[in-house]
């Protein structure tokens, strides 16, 4: 109820309240829906990431276009030598208890599990895939036969003759996956080697992108300087963070080395984790030091 | 062992809701002092303004000190206090200091007495000889409001950085040094005045989350999930204006 109650005593221009006033009335089931993924080390988890979800569902619903169903979070694997990167069993189960009082976020291990580090297209593709098999599933399953009062179920072939069947709904395509980021991501585009021109392409032009970003401008300004990006520039939704929320992982780590609280920084539950496993020290932060970054090493 | 001094921080606002940025100010102070040696900080205590003050769209007393209890059941060191927001009136901040301070006299005082049966070697612990200092916890901007004509009384002013002491943390788009600079009190007591680097830089206003509830938009992670459920469950910051 919330939120569209609260747009309607809203003193937006009148055209907005109008289309408020619509979109409260609105079927949501003709908007597009979207299954937001974030990539990325968590390393730790922090409300800034947290965050990113939430601004970015908040935009996208409200362009009444799109109803975001899902988040999705996906920790990079170990292989990626990431210096400071700790170990993924660790940044899977603080990525979990950040999450166990959200509705819409989960945490995903398919990308962390495996042996050898994975590009972000292929981390894309195979929940593109998963979407699509879950959507095929879910329209070729019958409709669960009504419950009568008494707790029976009716058996479909049951069928009272002045009762109307209820009709199967419209067929739906899978929801549209997108690629949820901050502006550092998508300016990393243009480090040398770090990531495949095709790659790049793929993501802009196949899913799309929603990226979070402080300085609009300038984010724009990157977008227009490169081709791809511009070429692809409708599927790549800028969301503006009006609060510089500067929780960065690098500072919880430092914070942690120094033995400076990081309370509020990150959930409770994370924090209290982090405490008790005594994750990030001076050693820690040495991890992988001296390895190249696996998409160095995969781009060469 | 060197003697410390022991300190309460305490933090006088709307707390228009409570936001993690408030308690994150505790926690920052909390450091900066402990990482100077010379202090332990022993509490913290948040002091809803009183309904009198008058200060548009501010939710009653009574939920925001609500909202302050559930933000600090998981703190061990943080507590609320209802006396301010209690009086039949507003009263100025030096006020609710003083308040405090004779409150942390009165129970100094009522340990010393139970402990008396005890030859003080025993009981004396380097910590603990030092007379603890109430001191003041607040954001850049408070200190720019010293400057603003009438809002402070000067008395006031100096009574708080002389008798008590200021813990300030820094904000974005505030120059601390620069307003102790332009005050002959505060540069005189300029000692007793802490500047705290706040690192991780946030925007985060009570301010904001009220416009981002007015417009619907999610606020979670911004303040404590049982700060949240209770705004929805007593339809509070649901109009701008009030």
């Amino acid at each position: 109820m919330g939120q569209f109650a609260a747009k309607l005593f809203s003193k937006k221009s009148s055209s907005s309240t109008v289309a408020c006033i619509d979109s409260s009335m609105e079927n949501l089931d003709n908007r597009k829906e979207v299954v937001l993924l974030a990539c990325g080390s968590f390393n730790p988890i922090t409300i800034m990431h947290l965050r990113l979800f939430e601004l970015a569902k908040d935009y996208m619903n409200e362009t009444g276009q799109y109803n975001v169903i899902k988040g999705i979070i996906s920790p990079v694997g170990d292989a990626y030598k990431k210096k400071g990167l700790i170990s993924a069993q660790h940044r899977i189960k603080m990525a979990e208890l950040a999450t166990q009082s959200s509705k819409w976020l989960e945490v995903d291990t398919w990308e962390s599990c495996s042996k050898d580090w994975l590009e972000t297209a292929k981390v894309l593709s195979y929940h593109q895939q998963r979407l699509e098999a879950e959507n095929f599933d879910s329209s070729t399953v019958s409709p669960p036969s009504p419950i009568l009062p008494g707790g029976k179920r009716k058996r479909i072939d049951d069928t009272d003759a002045g009762e109307p069947k209820p009709s199967a709904p419209p067929k739906k395509g899978p929801p549209e996956l997108k690629l949820l980021c901050g502006a550092d991501f998508l300016e990393s585009f243009a480090v040398p080697n770090l990531w495949k021109p095709e790659d790049i392409a793929t993501i802009v032009a196949k899913y799309g992108l929603v990226c979070i970003t402080r300085s609009g401008n300038n984010t724009k300004k990157f977008i227009y300087e490169s081709d791809v990006l511009w070429k692809h520039r409708s599927n790549i939704h800028l969301v503006n963070e009006w609060i510089t929320n500067d929780v960065s992982s690098t500072k919880i780590r430092r914070a942690l080395r120094r033995g400076q609280s990081v309370r509020y920084l990150v959930p409770e539950a994370v924090q209290q984790y982090i405490e008790k496993y005594n994750l990030y020290s001076t050693e820690s932060e040495d991890n992988n030091a001296g390895s190249i970054l696996a998409p160095f090493l995969k781009n060469k | 062992m060197r003697c410390k001094i022991p300190v309460i921080l305490l933090a006088c606002g709307s707390f228009n809701p409570i936001t993690n940025m408030h308690l994150r100010l505790f926690e920052v102070a909390r450091n900066h002092l402990h990482q100077t040696g010379m202090y332990q900080v022993i509490e913290g205590i948040i002091s809803p303004v009183n309904d009198n003050y008058g200060k548009k769209d501010l939710a009653a007393a009574k939920h925001r000190v609500s909202m302050v209890r559930l933000a600090l059941q998981t703190s061990s060191w943080i507590r609320v206090d209802q006396w301010e927001s209690e009086q039949k009136e507003w009263i100025e901040t030096v006020k609710v200091l003083r308040h405090h301070y004779s409150e942390l006299l009165r129970k100094e005082a009522t340990n010393f007495k139970a402990g008396s049966e005890i030859p003080t070697e025993d009981i004396a612990t380097p910590a603990y000889t030092a007379a603890p200092e109430l001191k003041l916890l607040c954001g850049a901007d408070i200190l720019k409001t010293f400057q603003t004509p009438n809002l402070w009384k000067d008395e006031h002013i100096q009574e708080i950085v002389e008798k008590f002491g200021l813990v300030c943390v820094s904000r974005a788009g505030h120059d601390f040094q620069q307003y102790i600079s332009e005050s002959a009190i505060l540069t005189r007591y300029q000692h007793n005045i802490h500047l705290v680097k706040n690192v991780v830089q946030s925007d985060l206003s009570a301010t904001y989350v009220r416009q981002a509830l007015y417009q619907g938009q999610s606020v979670k992670y911004l303040l404590p999930d049982s700060v949240i459920s209770y705004i929805k469950d007593h339809d509070l910051y649901r109009e701008e204006g009030k």
